[in-house]
Formats: structure tokens, C-alpha cells, sequence
């Protein structure tokens, strides 16, 4: 989607003041931030959505909200939206009202002496091609396409309808696009593709020669 | 932006009094347990954060085996130190010269190497790093400190899938025969982002 949280190369956002923003949590806030993290993770466990189906629950939003809530804000907001859209918890719960028993019940709730494995392991994303090859090689010539689905997309705007090429090939992994809609067999080849800044940038690109990549699954991607 | 300036009490307050609400229902709903929140926190504010990702560095520095195995398989070669996992599971590293620096951001959320780096830092998530990194690099580098040769090109990688990178900075002069551990000691977080250099030994 064309949504807030799409904002590679804007202008207008001030400095990045690393120092005073180097800690995990924002300042003052570590306490309800470090929970919020932990929830999120500890629920996303439960497996009722995908990790893209997280992150559009996360971006869509109108842009006043996105930038209002503040990073963990966004999760908290994120995570309760998808509690209520699976049933498992209701609008009226999650104001205070009585809990009830008629929810769908979790698939599972991690337990604290799962939790060493559970994020060892994490959650693998290449898929078995079953025979199907990559059509870019590194080095091949591409061109971004000019994609604006309402729905989720790992495709930024400021990397559309570019020219650049393939450095890499990555792997046959999770098509986010569909699996933002909830399909966890859609997979795709992933290549990571490079463009030159003056290409992104035109005539204010800081160095031509620099260069941005950004990872590409193949319906992104034509030959030029 | 919302980080910009202190949150006040009320507020802070009120987002306190809001998780905490959270949490309290989920608990009684069986969808998560608080012994396990407890246990999450835990794990990244004292096993899993830089220190991993530093390791990596310092064999990757000593240990041309390694550093080959490193560059065609990231992800075993950082398995087999056993960092793994969430935020970690398909690994690149990508390697600083002197004619190339590398740079990661994620201008669509805040993707980062978990396994190798932990948590990100605060600015990794703000919407000034992400917006900029990929358009002005080097003004950005300029407010960790870093200036560049201009003959250094720069490679921003914008982790859009769910590849993760660890930048594998360039080992500093004058550390010929530390030891593996002492080397460690120089790999900052922010050099493995590639919002820093690896540093001096003097600085150390």
C-alpha cells in the first residue's frame, strides 16, 4: 500500500541524533516498551497470523495515526488489531469489559521454558522451489515494476520503475505480498537488486556512484 | 516525532496502565504467559545483542576458513558459533574495503539482524534514519562521526525481505597479533550496522 510507513528517501524528518536515542526503548518508556515487545513476540508465537500479516496491520493506518503513536504504540496497535480480527479476544475485552469464554481459543501459549528454543529457532522462510529456477542471474539487467497494490508490498515507492541489476540471487522464500493475505504457501525467488544513487536521486544524489539494494521477489522484477 | 521529546506523565502513565490492562487479559485468556514475557526481556538485555555479532567479526578477522565460509554461507557459518534465530534465520555478510563502505537500514519498518545485534537501537527505528539513509548516506554518516573518502563508495542495503545483513567492518591498524577477544573488543554495534568503524586499540 501507498501507506505511512513508506518513507525512503522523504524529506522533512530532522536529524537522526543517534546518542540520544541509542537504547533499546525510548527513554522513560523502557518499562511498558520492553512489555509491549514481549507480548508481541510471546502472542505472534500463537501462530494466527503471518509476520507480514503483523507488518500490515501495522502500516495501515492514516499517516496522522502512523507518526502519532510512536514505534511500540504502533505495535500494541497492530497486535490488538489482529487479537480481535481472529476472534480471540473482543473489542469489549480489550475496554475493560468482562472476559468471556466464547472466544477462539489460542493454538498454543509459550511457555517461559520455550522461549530459549522458540527464538533459536525463529521462523525459516525458504521454501522448496520444486524445480523452479530463477529467471535473473547476477548481473542481469532489471527494471523494477510500477506496482501500487492497496495491500501489502515489500516494494518501496522511491524503488519503482528503476533500472538496476542483480548482485544477488537470495533464495526461494515467503512471497510477502501473499502472505500479508494470509496465504502461507505462496513463495517466490528473492534477488537482491542494486541501483545507482543517481539513478533513485537524479541530480541531488550525494554520489552518483553510490548505490542502494533493496531484496526483490521475481513479480517485482523485468527484464530489460 | 514522538521521540523527540519527553513523554510526560500522564502519558507514560497511561501507556503503562494500557499494557499492563494487555497483558492482564491475555494472561487470564491463556494467549500469553507472564513467566515467558519475563524471559524475553531477559534474553535480550543479557544473551543476545552485539557482543554475538562482534564474535563474528573478530573470527572473521583471524580465520580465513572461516571468513570464506562466512562470505558464501552466512548464515551456517554464524550458525555454527550458535546465533540463530528469530530475526536471523537467512544471514549476508557484507564485507568493508576500502573502496566499498556498507550500510544497513529498513526504510519500510525497522528488519535488523536480531540474532548477531539484538535489539535496535532507538534510531534504527526512527522515521529520520530510515527516510534518510538511502538518500544521503554520507550526511547521515557525518552524524555518527564518520567521514568517508569520497573514492569509498557506499552501499546502502534496504532490508526489505527477509534477508538480514551484518556488516563486517574493516579491521583496524595496529592490531596485528591481539588476540580473538581483544579484536572483539573493538566491533562496536554501530560498525556492524555501518554507522561506525571498527575501533582503534588506543580507543578501546
Amino acid at each position: 500500500m501507498n501507506g505511512p510507513h513508506d518513507i525512503g528517501g522523504a524529506h522533512g524528518f530532522g536529524p537522526v541524533a543517534p546518542a540520544a536515542h541509542d537504547g533499546h526503548y525510548h527513554a522513560g518508556a523502557e518499562g511498558w516498551e520492553a512489555r509491549a515487545m514481549a507480548i508481541t513476540v510471546a502472542a505472534g508465537f500463537g501462530g494466527h497470523w503471518t509476520i507480514d500479516e503483523g507488518r500490515f496491520a501495522r502500516e495501515d493506518r492514516t499517516p496522522l495515526e502512523y507518526h502519532q503513536l510512536g514505534y511500540f504504540g504502533i505495535w500494541l496497535a497492530a497486535l490488538t488489531r489482529l487479537l480481535a480480527e481472529r476472534g480471540l479476544v473482543t473489542e469489549d475485552e480489550l475496554a475493560g469489559g468482562p472476559v468471556r469464554n466464547d472466544t477462539v481459543p489460542p493454538n498454543r501459549c509459550l511457555p517461559a521454558a520455550e522461549v530459549g528454543p522458540m527464538l533459536a529457532r525463529g521462523g525459516p522462510v525458504d521454501r522448496d522451489p520444486q524445480g523452479r529456477e530463477p529467471v535473473y542471474r547476477p548481473g542481469d539487467v532489471v527494471r523494477t515494476k510500477n506496482l501500487q497494490p492497496r495491500g501489502h508490498t515489500r516494494l518501496p515507492a522511491y524503488a519503482r520503475d528503476k533500472v538496476g541489476r542483480i548482485a544477488h540471487v537470495q533464495g526461494f522464500h515467503a512471497f510477502a505480498d501473499e502472505s500479508a493475505k494470509g496465504d502461507r504457501a505462496a513463495a517466490e525467488w528473492l534477488y537482491t537488486v542494486v541501483f545507482d544513487a543517481g539513478t533513485l536521486w537524479g541530480a541531488v544524489a550525494e554520489n552518483p556512484a553510490d548505490e542502494v539494494t533493496f531484496d526483490a521477489w521475481e513479480p517485482y522484477l523485468e527484464r530489460v | 516525532m514522538p521521540h523527540d521529546h519527553p513523554h510526560d506523565h500522564s502519558e507514560l502513565d497511561d501507556m503503562t496502565a494500557r499494557v499492563m490492562a494487555l497483558e492482564t487479559l491475555l494472561t487470564r485468556k491463556g494467549i500469553v504467559e507472564s513467566a515467558a514475557l519475563d524471559e524475553i526481556i531477559e534474553t535480550y538485555e543479557t544473551r543476545v545483542g552485539p557482543r554475538n555479532g562482534a564474535a563474528v567479526v573478530a573470527r572473521a578477522w583471524t580465520d580465513p576458513e572461516f571468513r570464506d565460509w562466512l562470505e558464501r554461507d552466512a548464515t551456517a557459518a554464524i550458525g555454527s558459533m550458535g546465533f540463530t534465530g528469530r530475526q536471523g534465520e537467512h544471514m549476508m555478510a557484507v564485507f568493508n574495503t576500502p573502496e566499498r563502505h556498507n550500510m544497513v537500514v529498513c526504510t519500510l519498518c525497522s528488519c535488523y539482524p536480531w540474532s548477531v545485534l539484538g535489539m535496535p537501537p532507538v534510531w534504527y527505528k526512527s522515521m529520520p534514519y530510515r527516510a534518510r539513509a538511502v538518500r544521503e548516506p554520507r550526511a547521515v554518516l557525518a552524524e555518527f562521526g564518520v567521514t568517508l573518502p569520497e573514492e569509498t563508495a557506499v552501499r546502502v542495503w534496504d532490508s526489505t525481505a527477509e534477508m538480514r545483513y551484518l556488516v563486517i567492518p574493516m579491521r583496524p591498524d595496529g592490531t596485528e597479533g591481539m588476540s580473538v577477544d581483544a579484536l572483539a573488543g573493538l566491533v562496536t554495534r554501530d560498525s556492524m550496522i555501518g554507522t561506525g568503524l571498527a575501533l582503534a586499540p588506543e580507543a578501546a
